[in-house]
């Protein structure tokens, strides 16, 4: 019960991360119908800004904003003008080229003008134990489930209660109809990719200190946000979340208590049962199929 | 455009048989793996580019038909039987791999064909008692042929051409039938397809099995090309890299896989001047590439054949400059 309680909560904190990801990856898809392979390196990258930041003198706090705003600018805003602009009127599929080989990019930009080795991240609190029910749960796995639902909770209000919010979300559900209640729809879309490079920014953050900031991170991060999308329902950011949950427990509790070296294989067989059986997925709305 | 093919394609050809004469080993190595991997984005070309259904596990295919073939020959067996088994294997797989395209399409298609992809590299991985885990599968005997060993590296891509050829010529046979019409019909609108009597059914599903027999066709090759094969070497990387070659080359076009594949299979060889950087480069150019050029370089080059249009009489131009906003 001991160990079910740690899992649970590492698992917990973990998804909360794999959600930040999703999230934003949901949040490009619904607005541009961007789907984005580089996600994952996205998450990867904002790390070694605040990395380099802190070599040159700066403090964790202004580091990590300083890695926040890079990831805004550069995923964000740069990403937006120089590669999905100019391509999303070709269709999905060049995009999705276009993706993975930026994301070749950044992983090797990486490796080849910081380092190849992985490096140590400083975490946002002192490494300590809690003691709870007879559990040790660390201290850093509550830190970073609070943050992320922070995160979530800020972005939920964000999106629901403000007007800007709500024309972000008229502008997901139907541009036509958003643009001609005179919504600024190519505002609202940047603004979706301005919070994909926060929330990348957020997630790099809260993962790096666990698996140290490493040029491969992105792989198994972006697969994970793409599974924890789907699972959720590719439509909706409620969906992303539960998606992510799922996926953090699940990967932790079949680790643990089935086979560690098939561990990789659960959340793929629940993605596909879930493409087959509810492809909408749990959360998500049927989408019309245009003909 | 309909002038220069049958040249382009005749330059293409003598190069293909003159030019391992002129090679050292490795060029001779790196032209056998073009043959090979071009032939497993020609099958990927069919399911991606000419019936439309998205793929990312065309990867996974290679790797089938080289664990195959490596390990049946390993058993004794000889390498024909083995390469048709393999092929016959992808034929099987790649008809059920389709069956969830026929209730999701696009991305979700991608995201399944790729979760495919990657439960396939973990069971390559895990099951040792089958295929030796991560250790891999070493010196996997080349073939001989009618009493003639390839075992000379310039003969065995003499093999790996002949095969390509002989796929290639079924492709475009299989193409210009109406099995190919049908393909095409379902990538343009498959309710239109349908309701034209075809049996879209059937032939999705025959487009993800051709598409996925070819590429184990491949993979029956690249393990005694390579004599070394690991689940490494088949994971998501790869099919990348085949979807990459399609589009580069230019999807739904006969002749896209040939230059793709040419692409990825030089270039990082020729920028290797540029040290670690080279990944960097290439990417680069790829990203280039698409976003100026999003049919690829064979699109990209019939746009450049293509006969210029004789200037537009001078009224109608006028009528088009008054109508485009300044």
């Amino acid at each position: 019960m001991a160990s079910f309680i740690q899992l649970m909560v590492s698992g917990l904190a973990t998804g909360a991360i794999y959600a930040l990801i999703a999230i934003g990856f949901t949040l490009l898809w619904q607005t541009s119908q961007t789907i984005n392979f580089a996600q994952g390196e996205f998450v990867m990258l904002p790390a070694f800004f605040v990395l380099a930041a802190m070599n040159m003198g700066a403090p964790y706090w202004l580091a990590a904003l300083i890695g926040i705003a890079l990831s805004v600018v550069i995923l964000g805003v740069l990403f937006k003008a120089v590669i999905v602009d100019p391509m999303i009127r070709h269709g999905v599929l060049p995009l999705v080229i276009t993706t993975i080989a930026l994301s070749l990019f950044l992983k090797e930009s990486v490796k080849d003008f910081y380092s190849s080795q992985a490096q140590p991240f400083p975490a946002l609190v002192a490494p300590r134990d809690l003691h709870f029910l007879g559990a040790v749960v660390s201290l850093q796995s509550i830190v970073v489930l609070a943050v992320a639902v922070a995160t979530v909770i800020g972005l939920h209000l964000l999106l629901n209660k403000t007007r800007l919010g709500r024309c972000m979300q008229a502008t997901a559900q139907n541009p036509t109809v958003a643009r001609i209640l005179g919504i600024p729809v190519g505002r609202m879309v940047l603004y979706t990719f301005l919070i994909n490079g926060a929330l990348v920014a957020i997630a790099s953050l809260l993962i790096s200190p666990i698996y140290l900031a490493k040029f491969t991170n992105g792989e198994a991060l972006g697969m994970a946000a793409f599974i924890a999308a789907i699972i959720g329902g590719f439509n909706q950011v409620r969906g992303a979340i539960l998606g992510g949950i799922i996926l953090g427990v699940l990967d932790n509790l079949s680790a643990a208590y089935l086979s560690s070296s098939y561990r990789g294989a659960f959340p793929l067989v629940i993605l596909i049962a879930v493409i087959l059986f509810r492809p909408q997925g749990l959360l998500g709305r049927v989408e019309e199929r245009a003909v | 455009m309909k002038r220069f093919g049958p040249l382009s394609v005749a330059v293409a050809a003598a190069a293909a048989i003159g030019l391992p004469f002129l090679l050292k080993p490795f060029g001779v190595y790196l032209i056998s793996m073009w043959a090979v991997l071009t032939i497993a984005a020609i099958g990927l070309n069919l399911t991606l580019g000419y019936a439309g259904q998205v793929s990312m596990a065309q990867g996974a295919f290679v790797g089938i038909g080289a664990y195959t073939v490596a390990l049946l020959t390993a058993a004794g067996w000889p390498f024909f039987p083995a390469f048709i088994l393999g092929g016959a294997l992808c034929f099987v797989i790649g008809w059920l791999l389709g069956y969830p395209a026929l209730r999701v399409q696009h991305h979700y298609l991608a995201f399944v064909t790729l979760a495919f992809n990657t439960l396939v590299f973990l069971v390559l991985r895990n099951e040792e008692w089958l295929t030796r885990g991560s250790y891999g599968i070493a010196g996997t005997d080349r073939p001989s042929l009618f009493g003639l060993s390839t075992d000379n590296a310039r003969v065995f891509y003499f093999l790996c051409l002949a095969i390509l050829i002989l796929l290639s010529a079924a492709t475009w046979w299989m193409l210009r039938s109406p099995w190919g019409r049908a393909f095409v019909a379902l990538r343009e609108n498959p309710i239109r397809a349908l309701s034209l009597g075809l049996d879209t059914r059937r032939y999705t599903l025959m487009a993800f099995a051709l598409g996925s027999t070819l590429g184990g066709l491949a993979g029956g090759l690249y393990a005694p090309l390579v004599q070394f094969i690991e689940p490494g070497s088949f994971s998501l990387n790869l099919s990348f890299n085949l979807l990459l070659m399609v589009i580069v080359g230019g999807s739904g076009r006969f002749f896209g896989p040939f230059v793709g594949a040419l692409i990825a299979v030089l270039l990082p060889e020729w920028m290797r001047v540029a040290e670690g950087y080279y990944l960097i480069i290439y990417a680069m150019l790829v990203m280039v590439l698409m976003v100026f050029c999003p049919s690829g370089v064979i699109g990209l080059f019939e746009k450049a054949m293509k006969p210029k249009k004789p200037p537009a009489a001078p009224a109608a131009a006028a009528i088009k400059a008054e109508a485009t906003p300044q």
